[in-house]
């Protein structure tokens, strides 16, 4: 196959595998079939194209032209290349904790579940593959309201305002600030097409690229800048699967990844010199705060939300430091926060769906009874914390390299502060987890690891973030052809 | 002269001969097919139209005059670009919503009428296309009258007796509009001497300033405002809308309001001209705020509405602001994002009326009257009527615009006109009142989708596939036409493009 149709087919698979399981709804063990199927024959397409693009090759494909000279197109390039593969590969695996999950839980309208989380997978590899900012911002808003039915998924009334919220931050920051910042763009370059060194002209004013990057930074809410991050703790309401895959991966890293699209192929670094400040600020403050806030959250999915919002602007804040090095950090905070995340989300499903419990409060001596799901989740907190062997320190690294190249301090001191603000919050529940006894109340209700499929997730994820940081091959070689660095 | 020569004629002339033909046979079903026989052949012939049109160069027309009588002392009918396209929009939605209407019409109008509502029907389709393709402007104010006198009769038919009232008030505020429009009319032809509309254009430049010429501009303005809800002449409109039978209100919301503004295009940019209108008149401007009222208040009102019909007629309300904002741009992408929206908020629309009619069909009890789609009867509605209700979703993301959809090429084009006028704060306004959209469809959404049913409301089915098949035709119209829109945007920027600065 050409990677031409290998473009065609990872696009339409997730679509077609979501109608599959619409079709195989009566029968469960088929329809979770066709969803790991469709997870794997995914992962093998988008690998696929690894070859091809490292060699410098960018398959495109032209779907249709709505508006004149703005067509839906795709075009692979490493940075989309790089998002499509993690999200596809961490959609096997969380397939098989879904399966476990939503059985284990006894969850209703699973068939729901399982399409719409097909589809949201459809628009984040359409995201990915984006030729242009009219087809992203197309899937952007799709990816939304596809998963508006994850987040309110159990139908109460709290899910009712979650997914209120949710839907409020997401749309009204995409139509008033990102759709008029495609506009502005299609307006003032006459393309929206992603180019290397970005497609803006040379010449324009200082002040106009500064309202525009503002546009971009704060319509995308997916990168949840505050002060447009509350739409992510309101998402916890959902079932964790959905937290795990899509509010630690797909649908934020949609986010940060349209965020350094937009730096480095529409405006591009040398446009955007000194126009970027005020955004490392922004992003600076978001990580601390955020920081703060998860700190002192005692509900352990919304600790790890508010986590989500502050590592998110690691990515925007290298973005912003225009050093290429920071760039590479922050194509590879993408992956690192990934797999990181998604282990941690996996471990607070699996002690909710073993012990019922939410809270951290709760957790003292659960490392007893479930060790492989705390030792990966202990496995993940390093990798947030940014410590090897996990690899949060990778990323990390080049994000500090390029704050030291640009002679950036507040940058440097932002992270430095976030690293202890983070170890300040997720050791703890390490420690509760294995030095503290059980609480009498926990003593009495015993129970052991979740069912198999979600420890063997969970571990398969902790694994992976500890192999990507002593082979971070792949990610680094893609963030390197995306600066054309060799 | 072959058949094909004909279609201009064939194209009023076909509904207008079911109409009397279902009179005289008396019979509900026999009057269904003919009228409905009628519907699509006068979607075929404008088609067969749209065809012809497209073999022309850019800004050439069909002229074809009545009776052989040579223009302008005959009438003739007139089709380019655009009368080609909102003939598709009338002639397709009268085929779908006819061909739906059956199980819909049973429920809510009395057997005895049934003939009598599909000769209505024919007459206000055949009055609607007259409209539109006549070049004479005495014979628009004839069809005119004929579409509205069908369409009061229509909106009374409605089981609910409120339905009485608000065709009354239609009734009367129709006539006003009528007449301001039929004042107009008799002054034009008073200081041109002529009912020809393109003779008009051409003798109206050496006088466009005199008094009279004004005062007809003006008549004629309010008078089809009227006819098209602008804000704040609308107040006909959600009482119409909320209490006609579902498939008249399908029908009418896709297409008076929008022939309407065709008739407004038609004068301000064929016969007076845009110097008159937009450069030495303050038109521009009133008709920018207006929209603008419109979009905010009537989409805010729609919020808060607990009956779903009435929630989408004051919806249209503030939609008409999306297309009457664009004319007063006077830009050639400020009338294609009019044009193009007139011909996409007509299919989104129409597919969620008649999908409305279908829910009120799943909902109604054997035997009682028809119910009021009211928000406590349609809690957790989705799980028994998923097709219905998704497909209304589908087409209300139309009306947010969101990107994919049909709705977001009208905005984008709309908010570029807004950027080429240099008033940047337009483009906050239109997406601001996109957001008021987001927020009335929701309400359906979180109630069909996330409340249970009410006790004593968990009934319903979904509603006969006679109803759905042609509904889902147009909600996929609403994605298909924002994905390819080679048919709407091609046309109406070409149209748009002949229209605008025309050498006048």
């Amino acid at each position: 196959m050409t990677p031409e149709t290998i473009l065609a087919v990872a696009l339409a698979l997730p679509i077609a595998g979501g109608l599959g399981i619409a079709l195989a709804g009566r029968v469960p063990n088929l329809r979770e079939g066709v969803t790991l199927s469709t997870a794997v024959l995914l992962f093998a397409c988008v690998v696929q194209l690894l070859d091809p693009v490292m060699l410098g090759g960018r398959p495109e494909l032209l779907l249709l032209e709505p508006l004149p000279g703005l067509p839906i197109a795709f075009r692979v390039e490493p940075l989309g290349l790089l998002f499509a593969l993690i999200a596809s590969g961490l959609w096997i695996v969380n397939s098989v904790y879904s399966i476990g999950y939503m059985r284990g839980n006894g969850e209703g309208h699973q068939t729901r579940f399982y399409v719409c989380f097909a589809l949201s997978l459809a628009s984040a590899i359409a995201i990915a593959f984006a030729a242009n900012l009219l087809t992203l911002f197309l899937f952007y808003e799709v990816l939304t309201l596809i998963t508006y039915p994850l987040v309110t998924h159990s139908g109460t009334d709290q899910a009712r305002r979650g997914g209120r919220t949710y839907l409020a931050v997401l749309m009204g920051t995409s139509v008033l600030l990102l759709l008029p910042a495609v506009l502005g763009v299609w307006f003032v370059a006459g393309t929206t097409d992603f180019q290397s060194g970005g497609i803006l002209p040379a010449d324009m004013d200082q002040g106009a690229v500064m309202m525009l990057l503002a546009l971009f930074l704060f319509g995308t809410a997916k990168a949840a800048l505050m002060p447009f991050h509350r739409w992510l703790p309101a998402a916890m309401v959902a079932p964790t699967p959905v937290s795990a895959l899509l509010h630690a991966v797909a649908v934020v890293k949609a986010g940060v990844f349209t965020v350094v699209k937009v730096v480095v192929y529409v405006f591009g670094l040398d446009t955007l010199a000194g126009a970027s400040d005020w955004l490392i600020g922004i992003a600076g403050f978001t990580i601390v705060a955020a920081s703060v806030v998860a700190l002192n959250a005692d509900n352990l999915k919304r600790r790890l939300a508010y986590s989500t919002v502050s590592q998110l602007s690691y990515v925007v804040l290298a973005a912003a430091l225009l050093a290429p090095l920071s760039l590479i950090g922050a194509a590879l905070h993408i992956a690192a926060h990934a797999f990181g995340k998604i282990t941690l989300f996996f471990a607070a499903g699996a002690i909710y769906t073993a012990a019922h419990k939410t809270q951290v409060s709760q957790l003292d001596g659960i490392g007893q009874r479930m060790p492989w799901t705390m030792t990966a989740f202990a496995i993940g907190a390093l990798s947030m914390i940014g410590l090897p062997p996990a690899v949060g320190f990778v990323s990390k690294w080049y994000i500090v390299s390029g704050a030291v190249a640009e002679a950036q301090w507040f940058a440097l001191t932002v992270i430095l502060l976030s690293t202890l603000l983070n170890a300040g919050y997720f050791l703890p529940i390490i420690y509760r987890a294995f030095l503290r006894p059980l609480s009498v109340e926990a003593a009495a209700h015993p129970h052991g690891e979740a069912p198999l499929p979600m420890v063997a997730a969970l571990t398969v994820t902790a694994a992976g973030t500890l192999a990507l940081f002593f082979f971070p091959d792949v990610p680094l070689a893609l963030a390197r052809q995306m600066m054309a660095l060799p | 002269m072959s058949l094909a020569t004909h279609l201009p004629a064939l194209q009023v002339v076909l509904p207008l001969l079911s109409a009397p033909l279902a009179v005289l046979l008396r019979h509900g079903g026999v009057a269904f097919v003919l009228v409905t026989a009628g519907a699509w052949a006068a979607f075929a012939t404008a088609i067969g139209l749209w065809l012809q049109v497209g073999q022309l160069e850019q800004g050439a027309f069909i002229s074809y005059p009545i009776g052989s009588w040579a223009p302008p002392w005959g009438i003739e009918y007139r089709v380019d670009r655009l009368t080609s396209l909102v003939l598709l929009l009338v002639s397709g939605m009268a085929a779908l919503v006819l061909t739906a209407s059956r199980a819909s019409v049973e429920r809510e109008i009395p057997r005895e009428s049934h003939y009598l509502f599909y000769a209505m029907f024919g007459l206000c389709l055949a009055g609607l296309l007259g409209i539109t393709i006549t070049a004479d402007a005495f014979n628009v104010f004839v069809f005119l009258e004929i579409s509205s006198l069908s369409s009061y009769v229509l909106i009374a038919l409605g089981r609910d007796r409120r339905a009485l009232a608000a065709a009354y008030r239609y009734l009367i505020m129709g006539t006003i509009g009528a007449t301001f429009i039929v004042i107009g009319i008799g002054f034009l032809y008073l200081m041109t001497g002529t009912l020809n509309l393109a003779d008009m254009a051409a003798r109206i430049g050496a006088i466009e300033s005199s008094r009279p010429v004004l005062a007809a501009l003006a008549f004629l303005t309010v008078g089809i405002s009227l006819k098209l809800a602008l804000f704040p002449l609308h107040q006909w409109l959600p009482n119409a809308y909320t209490y006609a039978p579902s498939v008249v209100t399908a029908f009418l919301a896709a297409t008076a309001t929008k022939v309407s503004v065709y008739v407004l295009i038609r004068f301000y940019f064929s016969v007076f001209g845009e110097s008159l209108v937009f450069d030495k008149l303050p038109l521009p401007q009133i008709m920018l705020w207006l929209s603008l009222f419109a979009m905010f208040a009537a989409s805010f009102t729609a919020i808060f509405q607990d009956n779903l019909k009435r929630l989408f007629a004051y919806s249209s309300v503030g939609q008409m602001g999306y297309i009457t904002l664009g004319l007063s741009f006077d830009s050639v992408n400020g009338l294609a994002a009019s044009i193009v929206h007139l011909f996409n908020h007509g299919i989104a629309k129409g597919a969620l009326f008649l999908l409305i009619g279908g829910l009120v069909l799943g909902i109604a009890k054997p035997g009682s009257a028809p119910p009021t789609p009211s928000f406590d009867r349609l809690a957790g509605l989705a799980k028994r009527m998923p097709l219905t209700c998704l497909g209304i979703v589908i087409a209300g993301l139309s009306l947010i615009g969101v990107p994919g959809t049909a709705g977001f090429i009208s905005k984008w084009y709309l908010i570029l006109a807004a950027l080429e006028s240099g008033q940047p704060w337009l483009v906050g306004a239109v997406l601001l009142s996109s957001l008021l959209a987001i927020a009335y469809l929701w309400r359906f959404v979180e109630v069909a989708y996330l409340r249970s049913p009410a006790p004593g409301h968990e009934a319903g089915t979904e509603a006969p596939h006679s109803l759905l098949i042609p509904a889902w035709l147009l909600v996929a119209g609403t994605i298909w036409f924002g994905l390819d829109t080679s048919l709407s945007l091609g046309s109406a920027l070409e149209a748009a493009g002949s229209l605008v600065r025309s050498g006048r």
